[in-house]
């Protein structure tokens, strides 16, 4: 059977079809690769278009490695697995013992090998265009015929540059839209003039080698001297190896260093000063800092002043105080104020925030819909809430809501069972006197009628027992 | 690059060499797409080796070596006189794309020194990762060293950008650290361990990012009086309680500028080694950290042979094992057999009979395992039960050089 040089995976595919089809034994048939014609003169005419073999997919994946392999008994050792395949091993591949299966292991472990390698020692470098667009160029040896199954890396590593791999066996060209294989090139000449980031390469490569550790041995099993050529940094190895012992010697002989200042002083002192001291300061971390939830645009802060007898807590700011930047000003918020205010709780005199200070959403079209925080979400933004009402310090800490409840309790809480007074803690001992309740979305979302009515009636009730808990008996 | 940077280059990449924790494994498979840059192939590529035979897979570099803190074991420590230099956000961003670009790495392993405060530290840090990732489509492998001083806000940003982050203990007891590193506070490194461990185990439940390659460690190995047991006991509580994906360990290696705190001679390398391999015995093979223990002495491991030979020499009552009929977790206790060769055993011992030379072929560690095994044409008679079985699995010593 001919097959074009190199690896021929179709070539291959379509001879294994006609053999299998006539049904001819692996010892009756020669391959051979490129345009050196057959010794035994012409092959016996095989059935064109033989239908396809089918295979079990480890098998498919393997004779697609073996191919590459430069071993020209490769074609002849695949053509023997598949004929023991169609005879009725199909978990052949699993007899890792067999030596045919070992063979072949073997072929696809190289030729694994070399893909791996060149992958990690191919070396880019930037080649000025005339027009100063960014190129870039790399020449590399591979072992095996490989370079075309390499190809689906680089593309999608470096998809937005452009590229050229130059190999004595082929070569590509990615423009960031097609991939090009192209003939087998030469070397080419001064590939890393001026370029600054192969010096930067270098050193960074010298600067990194301990020489206390020095073990050539170790370096050269995986990386073997044949690829050196290639590697501009491997240039320095030499030098590196040569200068350990001498660099080692002068470090053990050098006198121990006399520790100068060694007060801790300046580092705890710097630890304890980077704390937020101010809520101002903390909102200005809190408004710098990224969502730690998707879809929000900015951070919305708490409102109120600080010493307020009452801090209310909901869950997270929706669409419009997103837009707006202030809490509790969409349909729920003003619910919110209107029951503040029959429960005889001025909204301008107590602290107004939310669990989590983004508003989480996924658009859905033109519009934006709330999404509740995961429990893992409302951690996150825990810190900043506990530190928030650490300034505010209120005497009274009231959630509304499942969510805000989890925030301040650190476990979930069942509102409707819950709801009431309960002791809120930080971690540590610290904590606060709170009062679960719902949240005013909740009532929103009730539909009308008798029940809705009484739900707010309720709402109502529980802010006015929370001021009772402020304002004390009488 | 101009000459300044360069120099930079120099000072921040040997500041940063000490620490072992460099591999890119572990990472989801991610692309940059069409606008992007790089991608994550969650197998990391070592793309060169120095002559100490250690992979260079990130741009390892600290963003600077200016230093509070006085740590003895670190070269950086304040009082040390080592030249220090600085990078700024994106003169780091810089360089990790222009070497992304000429496939020199799989990213970036990003440390630095405690300048201004921890907090302003670790927001550069994490600023560095926000610009390559946010601002450049940058999909490459990204390893943030976290400041465990640092406020938890800052960590959590971190972790939404970072592959993996990484708190390094340096040394196995409280004790050693309060000696060594005189305001590091072990109980704050672990706090934070156990903070990015919950936020890792949580964004995995929710399908969140954070830090999705997990959180690994470092222990100096050999600057101390710690045993090798105690190493090891620390280790396994960090799997445990954090589940950290790896611990590092680094034999302690001279440095110049050394504190007079120190030794002044390294450990045997081989210490590191046999940590490393004992380390393996805990994560995939069964071994619990006594059984590891007991094959050495006086709470250290054994240089001369591995761990698990170590423990088979002690426990010979358990061998010969049958190749063809003993259980997977036996067969892992086998020197000389892998747990991939394990695998591949008990897969084709459902097809055929294994003989000695089937074996032969499925691992490379033939002549240790023999004396502990039964195969169909083999078995190993008294050998398992000579007292020279020790000196006939050990290759005759020879004078190696290094040089």
């Amino acid at each position: 059977m001919d097959l074009k040089d190199g690896a021929d995976l179709d070539g291959f595919r379509r001879a294994l079809r006609g053999l299998v089809a006539a049904g001819v034994e692996p010892d009756d048939v020669v391959w051979s690769g490129g345009a050196a014609p057959s010794l035994f003169g012409d092959a016996a005419p095989l059935p064109a278009d033989a239908p396809p073999v089918p295979l079990p997919r480890p098998v498919g994946a393997l004779i697609g490695t073996v191919v590459c392999h430069r071993d020209p008994e490769r074609y002849a050792l695949l053509h023997r697995l598949v004929r023991r395949v169609v005879r009725g091993e199909r978990d052949i591949l699993d007899h890792h013992a067999d030596p045919l299966v070992h063979r072949l292991a073997l072929l696809d472990k190289a030729v694994r090998r070399d893909l791996h390698k060149m992958h990690a020692f191919l070396r880019f470098h930037e080649v000025h265009d005339p027009d100063g667009a960014e190129r870039y160029v790399a020449w590399f040896e591979p072992g095996h015929f490989i370079v075309e199954a390499t190809a689906p890396f680089f593309v999608e590593r470096f998809e937005s540059l452009v590229w050229t791999i130059l190999t004595p066996v082929g070569s590509l060209q990615w423009d960031r839209r097609s991939l090009t294989v192209g003939p087998a090139a030469l070397r080419p000449e001064g590939l890393d003039r001026d370029d600054r980031f192969a010096e930067g390469w270098q050193r960074y490569y010298e600067s990194t080698f301990n020489p206390a550790r020095v073990n050539p041995t170790a370096m050269r099993a995986e990386m073997p001297r044949k690829y050196w050529a290639n590697l501009p940094e491997a240039a320095a190895i030499p030098a590196l190896i040569r200068s350990a012992p001498a660099r080692v010697q002068a470090m053990i002989e050098a006198e121990a260093a006399a520790p100068r200042r060694r007060t801790p002083d300046r580092a705890v002192a710097a630890m304890a000063r980077q704390e937020p001291a101010s809520l101002a300061e903390l909102n200005r971390i809190i408004l710098a800092a990224d969502p730690l939830v998707p879809g929000a645009t900015k951070a919305v802060l708490g409102e109120g002043p600080e010493g307020a007898a009452i801090a209310i807590v909901g869950e997270q700011p929706g669409d419009q105080e997103d837009l707006e930047g202030r809490p509790f000003v969409g349909p729920a918020g003003q619910l919110l104020t209107r029951a503040l205010e029959e429960a005889g709780i001025e909204r301008g005199g107590a602290y107004l925030t939310n669990a989590v200070k983004h508003f989480k959403f996924a658009a859905r079209g033109k519009r934006r819909l709330h999404q509740s925080p995961t429990a893992g979400e409302v951690k996150h933004y825990r810190w900043w809430l506990m530190k928030e009402l650490g300034f505010v310090r209120p005497r009274l800490v009231v959630a509304l809501g499942a969510t805000a409840a989890l925030a301040l309790t650190g476990r979930s809480v069942s509102v409707l069972r819950e709801r009431g007074p309960m002791r809120f803690c930080r971690t540590g001992s610290e904590g606060w006197d709170g009062f679960v309740t719902v949240h005013p979305s909740y009532l929103l979302r009730l539909p009308a009628g008798d029940g809705a009515e009484q739900a707010c009636r309720d709402f109502v009730a529980d802010l006015r027992q929370a001021r009772g808990m402020v304002e004390g008996p009488g | 690059m101009d000459d300044a940077l360069l120099d930079k280059l120099g000072i921040l990449a040997d500041s940063a060499k000490y620490d072992a924790s460099c591999a890119s494994s572990g990472a989801k498979r991610r692309t940059g797409g069409p606008d992007g840059l790089g991608s994550t192939t969650g197998a990391g590529i070592c793309h060169a080796y120095t002559p100490d035979g250690r992979c260079v897979s990130l741009l390892k570099i600290l963003l600077t070596n200016y230093c509070l803190f006085d740590c003895a074991y670190c070269i950086n420590r304040r009082s040390s006189n080592v030249r220090r230099a600085r990078f700024s956000v994106d003169e780091v961003v810089r360089l990790t794309l222009g070497f992304y670009k000429r496939n020199c790495i799989e990213g970036l392993f990003l440390s630095s020194g405690i300048v201004r405060s921890p907090d302003y530290t670790m927001e550069q840090l994490m600023l560095v990762a926000r610009t390559l990732r946010r601002d450049h489509g940058f999909a490459g492998y990204i390893h943030l060293k976290t400041i465990p001083e640092a406020s938890p806000w800052l960590i959590e940003q971190a972790g939404l950008w970072a592959d993996r982050l990484s708190i390094n203990l340096e040394l196995a007891s409280d004790r050693s650290l309060k000696e060594f590193a005189p305001e590091k506070d072990g109980g704050a490194i672990k706090a934070v361990m156990g903070q990015i461990g919950e936020r890792i185990l949580e964004a995995k439940e929710e399908k969140r990012r954070f830090s999705p390659a997990g959180q690994s460690t470092q222990m100096i190995v050999g600057a101390d009086a710690s045993t090798d047991l105690s190493v090891l006991e620390t280790s396994d509580t960090l799997y445990r309680r954090y589940g950290l994906r790896r611990v590092y360990y680094s034999a302690f290696s001279p440095i110049p500028e050394a504190s007079s705190a120190l030794p002044a001679k390294p450990p045997p390398l081989q210490r590191e080694n046999r940590l490393y391999q004992a380390d393996w015995l805990l994560r995939y093979y069964g071994f619990t950290v006594e059984e590891i223990a007991a094959g050495g002495e006086g709470g250290m491991l054994d240089l001369g042979i591995d761990p698990k030979l170590a423990w088979a020499l002690k426990n010979r009552g358990r061998f010969p094992v049958d190749v063809n009929s003993a259980d997977r977790e036996m067969l892992l206790r086998v020197p000389g057999l892998g747990a991939r060769a394990v695998d591949k055993i008990v897969e084709a011992r459902r097809h055929t009979t294994l003989r000695l030379e089937d074996v032969a072929r499925l691992s490379s560690g033939l002549k240790r395992a023999r004396a502990f095994l039964i195969a169909a044409d083999h078995h190993p008679g008294g050998l398992t039960d000579r007292t020279d079985l020790r000196q006939r699995l050990v290759a005759p010593p020879k004078q190696l050089s290094l040089f």
